[in-house]
């Protein structure tokens, strides 16, 4: 009980308000994530709307398959996310372990297939300023690609790229928790930092929700 | 825990210690996303252009693929995220985001669809 009563900051009532803070404080961490990849989101709407055509046949070089398995996976690791934060507020300290492995287990798999996908892009030339030479003209039918099709890569890159570092960011945080709670950190009364990873983990999940079809199925018909 | 702390800031009652979702929620909604993913997938696929013209079918297209992401992204933050059993405060943050997201591609959008003098430049 000692750890317990050590998670209690001198400066709070009792560990609800304690977390009441915790939550409102993470969740304006995510409102300015929110509007951090908010800027990404109206570059593309702008861009998008000016160079349609070219959006429409940037997408069609995605892989539907792989995206949508990646969706999957993801919402694979929400589930076993949410799983986690359950064991842990049941005080189960092998349940919050096992459950956040696995998360990070889908999460490694998001990030695999992902870098295959990247692998394709950088054989095809269409990562711009590295490996570009597909991003001005088709070597297949030697014609020039159409205006804006650049710009459909330079933003499935920074997009993909921005929540993919999130991702590289939160699987060593679960990594930490997890040691913490087979190490018996957290139980019913105090489980806050599982919640928060979970805050986080559960919001990399909304932007890939909101990417899957804006990047991949604006060329499926 | 002490019971009788700040009664103020807690006006719900506490009926019960652990509320939130059940295992059994957290499935239904591992489920329902699943199953939106797949008819996001279909529906993107099907083409509206036969049916409400090429301009109107594509943003037929648009409508169904982002309607169908907003309610996955409801349904991860309400119940996911718990926000669904937090105080109304996590709500109004929550909220917000989406008021000031949309103030922001509202707003620059409009400008950028009303520049009549450089429509040339892009068509």
């Amino acid at each position: 009980m000692t750890s317990l009563a050590a998670s209690l900051q001198h400066h709070f009532t009792d560990f609800k308000q304690q977390k009441e803070s915790a939550v409102l404080g993470m969740w304006s961490f995510l409102v300015q994530e929110v509007m951090f990849f908010g800027g990404l989101f109206l570059t593309y709407a702008v861009y998008r709307s000016q160079y349609p055509q070219a959006f429409h046949d940037g997408a069609t070089h995605l892989d539907v398959v792989l995206g949508g398995v990646n969706t999957i996976v993801l919402i694979c690791s929400s589930l076993t996310m949410a799983m986690a934060v359950h064991a842990a507020s049941k005080g189960h300290r092998g349940g919050i372990a096992c459950w956040l492995l696995l998360t990070i287990f889908f999460g490694s798999i998001f990030l695999g297939v992902k870098v295959v996908e990247y692998k394709e892009k950088w054989d095809h030339g269409f990562i711009p300023g590295i490996s570009d030479h597909g991003l001005t003209v088709d070597h297949e039918t030697h014609q020039a690609r159409p205006t804006g099709f650049a710009l459909y890569f330079a933003l499935y890159f920074a997009m993909t790229g921005l929540h993919a570092i999130h991702m590289i960011i939160g699987i060593p945080i679960l990594a930490i928790i997890a040691i913490n709670g087979l190490r018996g950190r957290y139980g019913p009364e105090y489980y806050t930092p599982v919640e928060m990873t979970g805050l986080y983990w559960h919001f990399v999940d909304i932007v890939w929700i909101f990417l899957f079809p804006l990047l991949y199925l604006i060329g499926a018909h | 825990m002490s019971a009788s702390a700040s009664p103020e800031i807690h006006p719900e009652p506490d009926h019960e210690k652990h509320h939130g979702p059940t295992v059994k929620m957290y499935f239904a909604i591992f489920f329902a996303l699943a199953i939106l993913t797949v008819v996001t997938v279909l529906a993107a696929r099907f083409d509206f252009a036969p049916m409400l013209g090429v301009s109107m079918g594509g943003f037929a297209n648009n409508v169904i693929a982002l309607s169908i992401a907003f309610t996955k992204a409801t349904l991860v933050v309400l119940f996911f995220m718990h926000v669904k059993y937090e105080n109304k405060l996590v709500g109004l943050a929550v909220v917000s985001s989406v008021i000031w997201l949309s103030f922001l591609i509202l707003i620059t959008i409009s400008d950028y669809l009303t520049r009549t003098s450089s429509w040339h430049l892009f068509n």
